[in-house]
């Protein structure tokens, strides 16, 4: 078990014949994830990667002649959100979008419009999931994670790659990384997350990666202590952020005194989470859990 | 990307809400022009972008066209907040009754756009959300269906609008939220929407940001930009795709992510030592975009050593390694520079630095702490 992914996933890739498409469908096939199918509208017919992958013109034509259940998305910003609906309408489960980007009002559109439907969005603005040892979505390296039993969730890219592979040297296996991405308005949040690990019995512990903005990581410590029965550690990024400015993430700011990272490592520890001063901490408290 | 209220508001009279006459000028004498065209009293307002205007002196009465002119001529030749003053808005004075509040902006926890709504207008709104917020009307509105009228009247009923007002301020509500879609803005307010003594609502002031992300869709509003309110480094920066924020400190960093950007400011706080910028160099950082981001970095004079961090993913430690070096070959420089790579490619980065006299370190701590010791030996000298 693992959560979201697993070598049952049949994966179609979204803008496959693309610079970062088809760059990152080799890194993902060569990790051994079962890559069903591409579509690029205009490129129907044709196939990719030494002719292992066939591409069609629509998710829906490739969902019914592959049986894809999942979907990643390498697609321009201002397309991203038509890629997302038409994945959502083709009737694909899980939908991993790392675009980053997006206009916030097309976010909220989509947002809104799978909120009524059965799909989960992971992203945008995101380096998608990884069960290592068995299947990859998105841009997580693969050499820097070994299967195990801490679950692990974050707004970062690079530095949950620093968490990963801090954990790797302390010989410390991953059951699934999720990447939920920078953006203000994203499909999944840590508490969606918190609650798929405190449910999958391959998951031990959890690390929780935040950062300054919003008010996601506050929620999650609610949900923690109200809920969860497996140990979290955490580290939040920002603390020396200023105020009003967006740190690179379209969601990584403090605004109105809200957001700050201060107030989220409150939280945390007020729900019983470790809180890590930097990174590199996380391996030693993952081993206290 | 923030606007002028001269900007907001004419959007918003394109949207139908009532605003006052009123034109923007450059110099006095445009604006005792303005003010003799509009044969009232006048209300000279600076067009900066940044709060407290009001308090500064940067908003001010003018009862003649001569007053005008010396009203404007004091205002333009101020400074806000840091902020130079090059325009003044020369709006027909209103008679206020009253003060109410309205505004549109992104509820990012509920994933859908709010409105609110206050009897205490013309206040700072954070201030009022804060210390009462129940004066405070809030109603979210479903992004795929708009704003219905019907929550225009619960809003104009829930700040006790008179009955006979519920209408035009209807239209004034949805006219605020066209505004806001259409222009893919992250906030539009009108603060103060007022009830003058002839019983009308007018929108006194207003205030839109732009989301950045949507302005290939607008490029009108794009051309609206201000480059005033940004430091001349992260103007530089953006032409090369370089995501960077000046800070007074002086480590410089250069990482790639966000999330690691920010990590590592933290850790030279945590070691002692301050970081002069937030830099992120992006995926698959190229020899040119590293070379600009450390000729950006080294026009702060505070800078007394630069570290690198890059954790080498889809970059490829050897790949910025060679961009380090070429960067260094383009800018002679003797500020001390600590590096940290890892990841794919990193033993050939490393040892591609190792020829070019560069401090490397194994760890983020490590590489932190030997920053932070370089700086302040520095300092000394």
């Amino acid at each position: 078990m693992s959560i979201l992914i697993d070598k049952s996933t049949r994966l179609l890739v979204q803008g496959i014949t693309g610079n970062e498409g088809s760059f990152h469908t080799q890194q993902m096939l060569a990790y051994g994830t079962n890559i069903v199918s591409g579509v690029t509208p205009g490129k129907g017919g044709e196939w990719v990667l030494n002719g292992k992958i066939p591409v069609f013109d629509s998710v829906r034509i490739a969902v019914e002649a592959t049986g894809a259940n999942t979907s990643v998305i390498f697609v321009p910003a201002r397309y991203a959100p038509d890629a997302i609906f038409e994945a959502v309408d083709a009737g694909i489960n899980l939908i991993v979008c790392i675009t980053e980007g997006i206009p916030v009002q097309d976010m909220m559109r989509v947002r809104n419009y799978i909120e009524q439907r059965d799909t989960r969005l992971v992203g945008p603005n995101c380096p998608g999931l990884l069960t290592p040892s068995e299947c990859k979505v998105g841009i997580i390296p693969g050499d820097i994670a070994i299967p195990g039993n801490v679950g692990i969730v974050s707004r970062s890219g690079t530095l949950t790659y620093e968490v990963l592979y801090a954990l790797m040297l302390e010989d410390i296996g991953v059951s699934t990384c999720v990447g939920i991405g920078g953006d203000p308005i994203n499909g999944t949040n840590f508490i969606d997350c918190l609650s798929m690990f405190e449910d999958d019995p391959r998951t031990d512990q959890v690390v929780l990666i935040g950062e300054i903005g919003g008010i996601d990581e506050e929620l999650a410590a609610e949900y923690i202590a109200a809920y969860m029965t497996k140990p979290v550690a955490a580290f939040i990024a920002g603390q020396t952020a200023p105020p009003g400015k967006r740190m690179g993430h379209a969601g990584a700011i403090v605004e109105g005194g809200s957001g700050l990272a201060a107030d989220k490592i409150k939280a945390l520890e007020a729900a019983g989470v470790q809180v890590a001063k930097h990174p590199e901490e996380i391996p030693s408290l993952v081993k206290e859990g | 990307m923030k606007l002028h209220e001269y900007q907001s508001k004419q959007i918003f009279a394109r949207y139908g809400i009532p605003i006052p006459k009123g034109k923007v000028a450059a110099t006095a004498q445009e604006a005792k022009q303005i003010a003799e065209e509009l044969g009232s009293r006048v209300v000279i307002k600076s067009q900066v972008l940044v709060g407290g205007r009001g308090k500064s002196g940067g908003i001010m009465l003018a009862k003649t066209p001569e007053n005008a002119e010396e009203v404007a001529s004091q205002i333009l030749a101020m400074e806000i907040n840091g902020l130079p003053v090059r325009k003044v808005l020369v709006d027909e004075a209103a008679k206020i009754e009253k003060e109410i509040y309205l505004g549109v902006t992104n509820d990012r926890a509920a994933g859908k756009p709010v409105m609110m709504a206050s009897a205490a207008g013309g206040v700072d709104i954070e201030e009022v959300a804060r210390v009462n917020p129940e004066q405070i009307i809030k109603i979210h509105v479903d992004p795929l269906l708009g704003l219905r009228d019907y929550q225009s009247r619960d809003i104009a009923a829930g700040i006790d609008l008179p009955r006979e007002m519920w209408r035009t301020f209807g239209y004034i509500a949805s006219g605020l939220w066209k505004a806001y879609s259409d222009c893919d803005a992250t906030l539009a307010e009108i603060n103060p929407l007022v009830i003058t003594l002839e019983n009308q609502l007018l929108a006194l002031d207003g205030k839109m940001i732009i989301d950045d992300n949507a302005l290939f869709r607008h490029p009108d509003l794009a051309e609206m930009r201000d480059h005033d309110v940004e430091e001349p480094s992260e103007i530089e920066a953006r032409k090369y795709g370089l995501s960077f924020i000046k800070l007074d400190g002086d480590i410089g960093c250069m990482v790639n992510g966000a999330g690691l950007a920010m990590t590592t400011m933290d850790i030279i706080k945590l070691y002692g030592g301050e970081p002069a910028n937030f830099l992120d160099i992006g995926g698959g950082a190229t020899a040119d975009k590293v070379a600009a981001a450390l000729r950006i970095l080294l026009t702060d004079a505070n800078v007394k050593a630069v570290l690198f961090n890059i954790f080498g993913g889809i970059t490829r430690g050897d790949e910025v390694a060679r961009g380090i070096l070429a960067a260094l070959d383009e800018v002679k420089t003797d500020v001390p520079m600590v590096t940290r790579l890892v990841g794919t490619n990193a033993e050939e980065g490393r040892e591609i630095l190792a020829k070019a006299n560069m401090i490397t370190a194994a760890t983020l701590s490590e590489a932190a702490r030997l920053a932070v010791a370089v700086a302040s030996r520095r300092q000394v000298q």
